[in-house]
């Protein structure tokens, strides 16, 4: 019988390496950020591989990795924790970001420009040399211990008024940006992901790269890693290279009518 | 019970009315005899397209009349309606003449009724061809129509329509075939030699050897759309060719073959053992390549060098080299990533005193784009200009709409927008010539007169405004929250001690009330306003933009003007990222009268402005002075439908419309255009800056 099995998260440590390809010296600055005990923040497009970084970073070192994704509801207390009534009594709840901090765990909060404004505040006293989580409603201040780590990650492609990441809390990190492997290493990335031949990853690369030429001019994002591999492998299973490039990235990227028909005669001339 | 026939009476006194024949003293008796003959449903759907067409041109119109009944016979209700909406299409377009022929020529419009069946229109298929040959790589090609197909390196030209085959399909795949060879000519070298000096029959062997090159390069590339081009040449013909070089197509398929390699065939190769051409291939016209490319690569050296030097001097400033440097223009390199002989797209990377550059992304366009010219990066182009070296506004025309009204009518440069014909209910397609024009800033003392006027009403405004402002708002009992609602836990509790459910409402949360609001105001600037109408639209506009800016709602102001359909102008004062700073209050204060009053083209822009903002509440409000009228025929009633046609699509993309006019007359023509409650009229203008701000008010509490 299949069962999936549940694990708090401050107890998920990554057993088995998750495949990443560096593509600079991101890893030896994370680690070495990481020893210093400073803050990283990541920045790069869509479905680059930051998170699969991450997972990388915290098998590489051993600790657990916490992940939040932010959206526009997020408030404080959902980072920080809260009280809950059980059996008559309140207690404390410890949030996401509280457990982190005590369990000496890596905090990734993903896309944090998504979250609410006053939301990302909380980070700044633990994003400083400071290193404390102040929870006003239980009057405590957690401290963090040296292995704690705090990551954030942001898209700025988004180029968006409201979506800015405020001086203030981008000048507390170490920031690594991300950007679309070039092409062998994402072919190679392809290949290693899916098992699809190097033709096959090429070819997908090069869709990829017609994509993101379109940016800009009927697009609004090109096609990411994660989506070629999606593609990948759809094809490894035997559905032809024009539907999966259809159905895994052209649908997955635009809505537009004749932007999805174009695609489909891009990705139709290539395979 | 379906309506009986009508009586060839009948029929003539609907001609001879629709026809005004008192006038036009056209024999109606003619037609009506032959209309008489069909059934009930037929005569009023002839009757009715007459009516259409009259309203475009009586001759025309009689001319119908009298084919109606033989292009009923031939073809099937929808053609003939085609049929006569072409006619008046070419009457638009072309005059008199070239509609009359379309209905007098039956037989020709039949016998090209296949080709607009299944053929493929161009019109219909750039939006899919061009993001394809934009994805392709290498510079960004456009497409246009023409009568042969070539490319000038810049644009590739392409048959209107295409109806070689009898599926559309089919007809579709050859536009992309033509397209991809086109692209191939430009993006593997066709043009880097130079075929001026060719004699003509020379030219047809490069022609046929040349597309076996680039039909290799094409296989390699992208063999899928190879597949798709050998297919359609079977369909075309059905036999192979019959000469089959073997030799031949080693050669020109050989990875490293250039553009000389079929140079130096030409003498080899007699005429007959040339392959046969392809029907993809179209021509080559040198005098329209070499124009072109002598033009570009003046200009793009020009752009490239100076773009070097910018970064030169901005990699100097942020390393602090050494000041000897300074004097020679700086180098740059250029490091190929691997040993690749060829030059991909991403392979190539600028060095510059031993660093990688990462160059902005137009820079990236210019280098794939002398590429593309020359297979490489020239040396010579890798230094930076010297200062002063170009004169950038000779080298970079980017036209501006000023610029483009110095010549006769272009649309280059213009937006296109359909237009509605009621009478005929179609649309003209790609009828107005729109342009964005800057409103130059007039720094005179109109604005600070205008708060002092107003200075009272301006503090009175404020206060009202400052009260819509979204507050704070603590939401009690919510299922989450930032914090534990004490009223509701203990109610809960009671609750479950007294045996009841336990609700789960036990939050508190801090709520902001946003105003999520993007207004457009738009301002007629016709002819008619000149004077203190002019003058109570500015005001109005000066005390607005000072309560919007206390709400914070995002807002644009535009002015509009036009002068017949191919000069129209929308004026823009403030865009919705513009701050309210002393430059837009500059603009406001030079508003000036202009032309005419197109008002439907305008509402279509700024939908189209609108589709890129987000926002719940999307408001457009015009301030206007009268009908929508313009210098040729959008008077009266076609303008009103226009205008109405164009309102009834900003609804539909969820724009609200608001207007707020000055004019008396307006009841008898705004309830119609804008409906019941969308509208205003005030009747004394020099009010019109009290009232602005209150309608706005009302309308987004």
């Amino acid at each position: 019988m299949m069962k999936s099995k549940a694990l708090k998260p401050e107890e998920h440590y990554i057993k088995e390496e998750p495949y990443y390809q560096p593509v600079g010296e991101e890893i030896q600055v994370f680690e070495t950020a990481y020893k210093q005990q400073l803050p990283v923040l990541l920045k790069g497009p869509t479905g680059c591989g930051k998170t699969r970084f991450m997972e990388h970073m915290a098998w590489k070192l051993q600790r657990p990795l916490i992940t939040v994704s932010c959206h526009d509801d997020l408030t404080a207390s959902d980072l920080v924790g809260r009280f809950l009534i059980t059996s008559g009594e309140t207690t404390w709840i410890d949030g996401p970001l509280a457990s982190a901090v005590r369990h000496g765990a890596i905090c990734y909060l993903d896309e944090i420009v998504e979250a609410r404004k006053d939301t990302t505040v909380v980070i700044h006293p633990l994003a400083d040399d400071r290193r404390i989580l102040p929870m006003e409603k239980v009057g405590e201040l957690l401290e963090a211990t040296p292995e704690f780590c705090l990551a954030i990650s942001y898209n700025p492609g988004y180029q968006s008024v409201m979506k800015d990441l405020k001086q203030s809390t981008r000048q507390r990190f170490v920031a690594l940006e991300f950007d679309y492997p070039n092409a062998e290493l994402e072919a190679e990335i392809i290949i290693n992901e899916t098992g699809v031949n190097a033709d096959t990853a090429r070819q997908l690369v090069k869709f990829a790269h017609m994509t993101r030429d379109l940016k800009g001019s009927g697009l609004d994002e090109g096609a990411s890693t994660r989506l070629l591999v999606h593609a990948a492998k759809l094809m490894h299973d035997d559905i032809s290279p024009v539907v999966a490039c259809q159905t895994a990235i052209a649908q997955a990227i635009t809505d537009d009518h004749d932007m999805l028909a174009a695609m489909s005669e891009l990705s139709s001339s290539l395979f | 019970m379906r309506p009986p026939e009508l009586t060839e009476d009948e029929i003539v006194a609907f001609l001879d009315e629709c026809l005004e024949v008192e006038s036009s003293f056209v024999n109606n008796e003619i037609p009506a005899a032959a209309i008489k003959q069909l059934p009930r449903p037929q005569q009023d759907f002839i009757l009715n397209l007459i009516n259409r067409v009259a309203d475009t041109n009586i001759e025309l119109a009689y001319q119908l009349a009298c084919g109606a009944v033989r292009a009923l016979k031939e073809m099937d209700q929808p053609m003939v309606e085609e049929w006569a909406m072409t006619a008046a299409d070419d009457y638009d377009r072309k005059g008199l003449f070239p509609a009359m022929s379309v209905i007098r020529d039956l037989d020709n419009f039949i016998h090209t009724a296949h080709e607009r069946a299944y053929g493929s229109l161009l019109e219909d298929q750039i939006g899919v061809l061009l993001p394809f040959v934009h994805g392709l790589a290498g510079r960004k090609l456009k497409l246009e129509a023409a009568d042969s197909t070539y490319t000038d390196t810049e644009t590739i030209f392409l048959p209107p329509v295409l109806a070689i085959f009898s599926d559309e399909k089919q007809n579709f795949l050859l536009y992309k075939a033509t397209v991809a060879h086109h692209w191939a000519q430009i993006q593997f070298g066709t043009f880097r030699a130079d075929l001026t000096r060719l004699p003509e029959d020379q030219l047809i062997k490069f022609c046929a050897l040349e597309t076996v090159r680039l039909d290799a390069r094409i296989q390699h590339e992208l063999p899928g759309l190879y597949r798709q081009m050998l297919s359609l040449q079977r369909n075309f013909e059905d036999t192979q060719p019959s000469q089959y070089n073997a030799e031949l197509f080693r050669l020109l398929g050989d990875a490293n073959a250039s553009v000389k390699t079929t140079i130096d065939l030409l003498d080899k190769v007699p005429y007959s053992e040339c392959p046969g051409t392809r029907i993809y291939q179209g021509t080559i016209n040198p005098q329209a390549v070499a124009a072109t490319m002598a033009k570009r690569i003046f200009r793009e050296k020009a752009l490239f060098k100076v773009a070097l030097s910018e970064i030169a001097e901005e990699m100097t400033a942020a390393q602090d080299l050494t000041k000897a440097d300074e004097k020679e223009p700086a180098k740059f390199k250029i490091r190929d990533r691997d040993e690749t002989t060829k030059i991909r797209r991403d392979a190539i990377q600028l060095e510059f005193a031993g660093n990688l550059v990462a160059p902005p992304a137009h820079v990236k366009q210019l280098m794939r784009s002398i590429i593309v010219d020359f297979g490489e990066i020239p040396p010579e182009y890798l230094v930076a200009a010297d200062p002063g070296e170009y004169d950038l506004t000779v080298a970079d025309r980017t036209l501006s709409p000023k610029d483009l009204w110095q010549g006769t009518y272009h649309e280059e440069g213009a937006q296109l927008y359909n237009e509605w014909n009621f009478k005929r209910q179609h649309y003209h397609k790609n009828w107005c010539v729109l342009r964005e024009i800057e409103v130059e800033p007039a720094y005179d003392s109109f604005v600070a007169d205008t708060l002092e006027k107003y200075s009272r009403l301006l503090r009175s405004l404020r206060n009202t405004f400052e009260l819509m402002r979204g507050e704070d708002k603590l939401l009690k009992k919510q299922p989450h929250g930032d914090d534990i609602d004490i009223d509701a836990l203990v109610e809960a509790y009671a609750d479950v001690k007294s045996g009841m459910e336990m609700n789960n409402r036990l939050f508190t949360k801090m709520h902001k009330e946003e105003r999520n609001v993007a207004v457009i105001f738009m301002v007629d600037m016709s002819g008619s306003t000149k004077g203190w109408i002019n003058k109570a639209e500015r005001e109005s506009l000066i005390l607005l933009a000072e309560v919007l800016e206390v709400l914070q709602d995002r807002y644009a102001i535009y002015g509009f003007s036009s002068m017949t359909r191919k000069r129209c102008e929308l004026f823009r004062i403030k865009a919705f990222d513009d701050p309210y700073d002393t430059e837009t209050k500059a603009r406001i204060s030079n508003i000036q009268p202009q032309d005419y009053t197109r008002m439907g083209v305008f509402i279509r822009h700024v939908i189209r402005h609108f589709s890129e903002v987000e926002a719940s509440t999307k408001l457009m409000i015009t301030l206007s002075d009268g009908k929508p009228d313009d210098y040729d025929t959008y008077r009266g009633e076609y303008g009103v439908e226009d205008t109405r046609q164009a309102l009834f699509e900003a609804r539909r993309d969820g724009i609200h419309s608001f207007c707020i006019t000055i004019d008396e007359k307006a009841r008898d023509y705004l309830p119609h255009m804008y409906g019941a409650a969308n509208y205003t009229v005030i009747d004394d203008v020099a009010s019109l800056p009290f009232k602005v701000s209150d309608i706005y008010r009302r309308l987004t509490t």
